[in-house]
């Protein structure tokens, strides 16, 4: 195969401004990450401590396998919003006895681990991703329930979660519940809906009304223990199948019902040589713009993904806006389709078209790498027909079945986030560069629309146009799409799975490759590939 | 003589083949059910297998070992050291089936073999003995070695105790009470002579070799010449040697012992008829094959050699055995066995790679051999052999040898048998601990998880977009524990060792093999093999085994309280009590045998036997439960 190492002038002006902005935009992302990983602060930490009890994270660490990756999905949900940023759940890809599971996990020192609509859009998005790529799913529980105050955001979509757990059983796909607290009322029915559950002695609690709320109903006398401890379900119901002395034989015990799933993957193992990249990953930080106005080549970033920047690149000489091109990455074939100069024009839509086809006709999985500013508009493109050319590649992108990894590594704008497989189109992982910007077109633009409409209104109408009060409300407008389309602000909707180091876009990517060959790979038959 | 058989097993097999091989001379081999895929069998052309494992039904059986030879048309047997080799039967049954018995006549053996004797043989030939008036004395068995039935006696009240005791001792062990006493030296050194004789009369000496550094009556540590022996008491004590050979109308290859004491005087202790363990330093400083001189005798040949001495030689002998427990010997497979080739160091194992050491026999795995121009110069070399060996698999005395020759009263030759005593063994035994043995192990046993892994085997080692701090793994290394924490990526490696952070961290290279790492700005290396939950860690000169503790141990997994294991793998030679008995605190409940030494397991506690798991006869691990003493005390 063809190396591809376009040079990169690391001494540049643009490459060191790059390089500043993009490490100062991690670091505000670190800074977020730390106050997700403090939970619920010291004084709640201390308490659940106090308790004897593992805080979420290292329930995790202690469940997956030593020294194996752990891929957290979507850690800053609810930022920017009037939740903990987080989310009160962890979730991610990680290695339990030698098989890639969706772990699910509350994290019980913020608010008692309870639910908010972030919280249930985090869950959902994790079976999402659990049904999608076929990976055993293991909850790891203790939830105080609803957070009451957002019951009415809450309470309907919230079956979701076992219908959901119910669905991925039925599918063949495992759930597994470790029950390291309270699970009740509608709680109660996520180890009820799993497959496996095992509870922790004295610390279990598993019931559908607590004592108080027996005693409203009924008057009788009880307590937790004999409501839904692990010795009663273990024992009596027989809700828990297994019993656990404490956390880590919960634990442990979750590791073997893995282990006793004897998972197949049903698609194919790394079959390329999975060796390093030439080129040094660490220079993608100089090499993604962080003014977005300012394209950059593609292939520099290609060539520090993949493995030994091997990439054979599909019609070089045609539609050069976009980069299409045959690669691997750790092992596992890839196509990408990567934008070099933003715009598609229509012999981009085209090539992107067949290049689709064919990867669903060798059964290749596809990766987006997002720099898009949308499809060429103006007279001469809409009269030659690109509505057309665009339609035929988000056509194509829909209806591919082999599994899509998207990068928005800067811009994602308009239509073309669709036809370069944004969020809407399913990939199987989406991710961003902390640089990337989404929205329906950039904040200049945006702005400049509403003022050019404004200003028809007002001459249509007669009145006179207050150009003071337009470039006032053109500002305010600017800035705030500029702050609605940042990365931060659409990771906090969990429009994506997470931001990721643009260092660690080969790993990342490499755990998602890895995960989505848990289930099929199978591309789109019907028709031959159709030459546009 | 064509084809030789050696009645014996391990290095001194190998040892005789060798020369024989040189010499032109087919080999046989006799080996036991343990020893089937030996080295020694291997080695050989041709080997008969003697059914059974204890010594007393395979290597001391006299007939079989005779239809053996037959059986292969061996005309001559080689006895090496042990077993056979200085029993008069053996080498006149030898005789009388028409074979050539490498060693002495049947009657030497006979005349060394009573100490008494022997001793009235010695003051006829001139040769210095110890009388037996004034305190100390020293009360020793006739018929007895290593150190059984022997005691010291300081005062006319001891005696008495004293005798009561070594003749108890002595008849358990040989068969026959006989004792005497003779004058306790203090301070003493052993020096021996090694002699020759051949059948044309002639006895030579072939220098002395000093073997002052023992364990209970073991040497450990052998040299040649002596650092106590000036020209003068060289030429005195070989002389000595040649009267005592003369004496005895000595043929082959003999040891005459003497105690030397601090005042320079010298007196006969016995004489061994073999060819000796330690026999090497001598060829290292006479540049003679020892085992050609014996074949050469034995097939009538004068002896023809003017031996003069050359530089010095220290021999170390490698032992299975567990030096903190006391000295007591290991058994196992041997995981990994490996010397470094170091010029001038000769290395005569029994044992190899994926070797077996049964509790049957002898527990010395290898003699480590080193020559040089000087004392300073052989000791350097052994000591650097010693410290770059990997044996893995088992407790060896590797650390012990090493800190002796180490020990600056080594280096200034001042020796005595007490040397073991006056300086703790469990203590130079011991291998000192150094945290980055450790944390080699957790950098392997990460390496070894990578490359074992079944999904995502290229994705970075722990890796994490939400940083969580460091991947744990916690060792026993002996009965210490010790935690070690690492991280490694692009922010800088990171490693703790018990909390503690390690600074100044880079790591080069981590496989389950080699891990090569700087800390404090000193980069190491560090060689690793790991078994299951074991790692051993070769480096620094040091070599540490670190058993890895269970991440999530299964609750029931620990040992039941109360529950009584085996110090050491050996048979149960009785059991004392049954299910339901009630027993105190000392009470003894079964009894080991390994080694040829009994042990007995006893109660820690008084409480009622809940469990009884092992029958007389059966064949336990070190470790393994024998009984389950509900104590009084305890919740059962």
């Amino acid at each position: 195969m063809a190396v591809v190492n376009p040079a990169v002038d690391t001494a540049s002006d643009t490459y060191r401004a790059n390089r500043e902005a993009l490490l100062d935009l991690l670091a505000e992302h670190d800074e977020q990450l730390e106050v997700v990983r403090a939970g619920g602060g010291p004084r709640y930490v201390e308490r659940h401590r106090q308790r004897g009890k593992l805080l979420v994270r290292e329930r995790i660490e202690a469940l997956v396998d030593p020294d194996s990756a752990f891929l957290e999905l979507s850690p800053l949900a609810a930022y920017g919003s009037q939740f903990h940023v987080g989310g009160s759940i962890v979730t991610g890809i990680g290695v339990i006895s030698g098989v890639e599971c969706v772990v699910i996990a509350h994290e019980p020192t913020v608010r008692g681990g309870s639910m908010n609509p972030y919280t249930l859009r985090k869950n959902l998005r994790a079976f999402e991703i659990a049904r999608a790529n076929r990976l055993p799913v293991v909850n790891l529980v203790e939830s105080g329930g609803a957070d009451l105050p957002t019951q009415a955001d809450l309470f309907v979509p919230a079956g979701n979660i076992f219908r959901e757990l119910t669905q991925l059983s039925a599918l063949g796909i495992p759930t597994i519940a470790l029950v390291f607290g309270s699970s009740t009322a509608g709680g109660a029915y996520v180890p009820g809906m799993c497959d496996h559950a095992v509870m922790v002695d004295r610390q279990a609690k598993v019931f559908l009304g607590g004592p108080p709320l027996v005693k409203m109903a009924t008057g009788e006398e009880s307590d937790d223990e004999s409501l839904g401890g692990a010795a009663m379900h273990a024992r009596v119901s027989g809700l828990a199948d297994h019993f656990a002395v404490d956390e880590l034989d919960c634990i442990r015990i979750g590791r073997e019902i893995v282990a006793d799933l004897d998972w197949r993957k049903l698609g194919p193992g790394p079959s390329r040589r999975p060796d390093e990249p030439l080129a040094d990953p660490e220079e993608l930080l100089g090499i993604a713009s962080a003014d977005l106005r300012v394209p950059f080549d593609p292939k520099a970033v290609i060539a520090r993904v993949v493995d030994g920047s091997r990439f054979d690149e599909y019609k070089a000489e045609y539609g050069t806006s976009l980069v299409t091109g045959w690669a691997s990455i750790h092992g596992y074939p890839v196509g990408i389709l990567a934008n070099a100069r933003g715009v598609l024009f229509m012999d981009e839509a085209e090539k992107a078209t067949e290049f689709i086809l064919l990867a669903n006709q060798t059964d290749t999985p596809l990766v987006f790498l997002q720099n898009v500013t949308g499809f060429m508009v103006g007279k001469d493109y809409e009269q030659a027909g690109i509505i057309k050319d665009g339609a035929k590649m988000i056509n194509a992108v829909a209806n591919s079945t082999v599994p899509h990894l998207t990068v928005i590594m800067g811009a994602s704008y308009g239509a073309g986030n669709y036809g370069m497989c944004g969020r809407a189109y399913d990939p199987r992982f989406l991710f961003a560069w902390p640089n990337a910007r989404i929205a329906v077109m950039g904040p200049q633009q945006l702005a400049g629309v509403l003022s050019i409409v404004a200003r028809q209104g007002a001459q249509a109408a007669g009145r006179p146009f207050d150009e003071e009060a337009d470039a006032i409300e053109r500002r305010r407008v600017e800035e705030q799409i500029e702050s609605e389309s940042r990365a931060l602000f659409m990771t906090g909707k969990v429009f994506d799975d997470g931001i990721i180091d643009p260092r660690d876009t080969r790993t990342v990517l490499g755990i998602a490759l890895s995960a989505v060959h848990s289930n099929r790979v199978e591309g789109r038959r019907g028709f031959g590939v159709f030459r546009m | 003589m064509r084809k030789l058989l050696v009645a014996n097993r391990g290095e001194i097999a190998r040892r005789v083949f060798r020369t024989a091989r040189a010499m032109g001379i087919a080999t046989v081999a006799v080996f036991s059910d343990p020893d089937a895929d030996a080295p020694h069998v291997r080695e050989a052309d041709e080997a008969v297998h003697l059914a059974g494992a204890t010594p007393a039904e395979t290597y001391l059986d006299i007939d079989r070992v005779l239809d053996a030879a037959i059986r292969t048309g061996a005309d001559a047997v080689h006895p090496g050291y042990g077993f056979l080799s200085e029993n008069a039967d053996f080498a006149r049954a030898c005789l009388a089936a028409g074979l050539t018995f490498v060693g002495p006549s049947p009657e030497a053996i006979e005349a060394m073999g009573s100490k008494i004797a022997a001793k009235e043989l010695m003051v006829a030939a001139g040769v210095p003995v110890l009388g037996a008036e004034g305190f100390p004395l020293l009360v020793k068995a006739a018929f007895g070695g290593g150190g059984r039935g022997m005691r010291i006696a300081r005062t006319e009240a001891e005696l008495a105790e004293a005798l009561a005791v070594a003749e108890r001792e002595a008849r358990a062990a040989f068969g026959d009470g006989t004792v005497f006493v003779e004058r306790y030296v203090e301070r003493p050194r052993h020096v021996e002579v090694q002699i020759f004789g051949d059948t044309h009369g002639k006895v030579i000496h072939l220098f002395e070799r000093e073997c002052s550094i023992q364990r209970r009556y073991q040497k450990v540590i052998e040299e040649a010449p002596s650092p106590a022996v000036g020209p003068e008491l060289r030429e005195a004590l070989c002389a000595a040697a040649v009267a005592a050979g003369r004496a005895l109308h000595y043929v082959g290859a003999g040891t005459v012992e003497f105690v030397l004491d601090p005042s320079g005087d010298f007196f006969f202790l016995e004489v061994n008829t073999r060819l000796q363990v330690e026999h090497p330093v001598t060829e290292l400083v006479t540049g003679l094959d020892l085992v050609e001189l014996q074949l050469r005798v034995a097939m009538g040949e004068p002896l023809d050699v003017e031996p003069w001495l050359r530089g010095h030689a220290v021999e170390a002998r490698l032992y299975a055995e567990d030096v903190p427990a006391g000295f007591v010997p290991t058994s196992g497979r041997i995981e990994r066995f490996l010397v470094p080739p170091v010029e001038g160091v000769r290395v005569d194992a029994g044992y190899e790679d994926g070797s077996t050491v049964s509790t049957f026999y002898d527990a010395m795995l290898a003699k480590v051999v080193a020559h040089g121009d000087t004392r300073e110069h052989a000791v350097g070399r052994l000591v650097e052999a010693l410290a770059g060996s990997h044996v893995h698999g088992l407790p060896t005395n590797r650390q012990l040898l090493v800190s002796v020759l180490r020990h600056p009263e080594f280096a200034a030759g001042r020796l005595d048998t007490g040397f073991l005593e006056r300086h703790d063994p469990v203590r130079l035994g011991t291998e000192p601990f150094d945290p980055l043995h450790a944390v080699a192990a957790a950098l392997a046993g990460q390496a070894a998880r990578r490359a074992a892994a079944v999904v995502q085997r290229t994705i970075p080692s722990g890796w994490r977009n939400v940083a969580t701090g460091l991947h744990r793994t916690r060792y026993l290394v002996g009965d210490r524990e010790v935690e070690v924490g690492y991280a490694l990526g692009r922010a800088g490696d990171r490693i703790e060792v018990d909390g503690t952070a390690l600074v100044d961290v880079r790591v080069w290279q981590a496989t389950p093999t080699l891990v090569d790492l700087t800390v404090e700005g000193v980069r190491r290396r560090f060689d690793v093999q790991l078994r299951g939950a074991t790692a051993h860690v070769d480096g620094l000169g040091v070599s540490a085994v670190l058993e890895e503790l269970e991440r999530l141990p299964e609750p029931g997994s620990r040992v039941a309280a109360g529950s009584l294991t085996a110090p050491l793998p050996g048979s149960v030679v009785a059991v004392h009590v049954a299910v339901g008995d009630e027993v105190v605190a000392g009470q003894p409940l079964v009894v080991l045998e390994a080694m040829k030494m009994q042990h007995s397991v006893a109660a820690v506690e008084a409480g009622t036997v809940a469990e009884v798991t092992v029958a007389v006869g059966d064949q336990v691990d070190g470790g393994a439960v024998l009984v389950v003493v509900d104590g009084a005390g305890g919740d059962g």
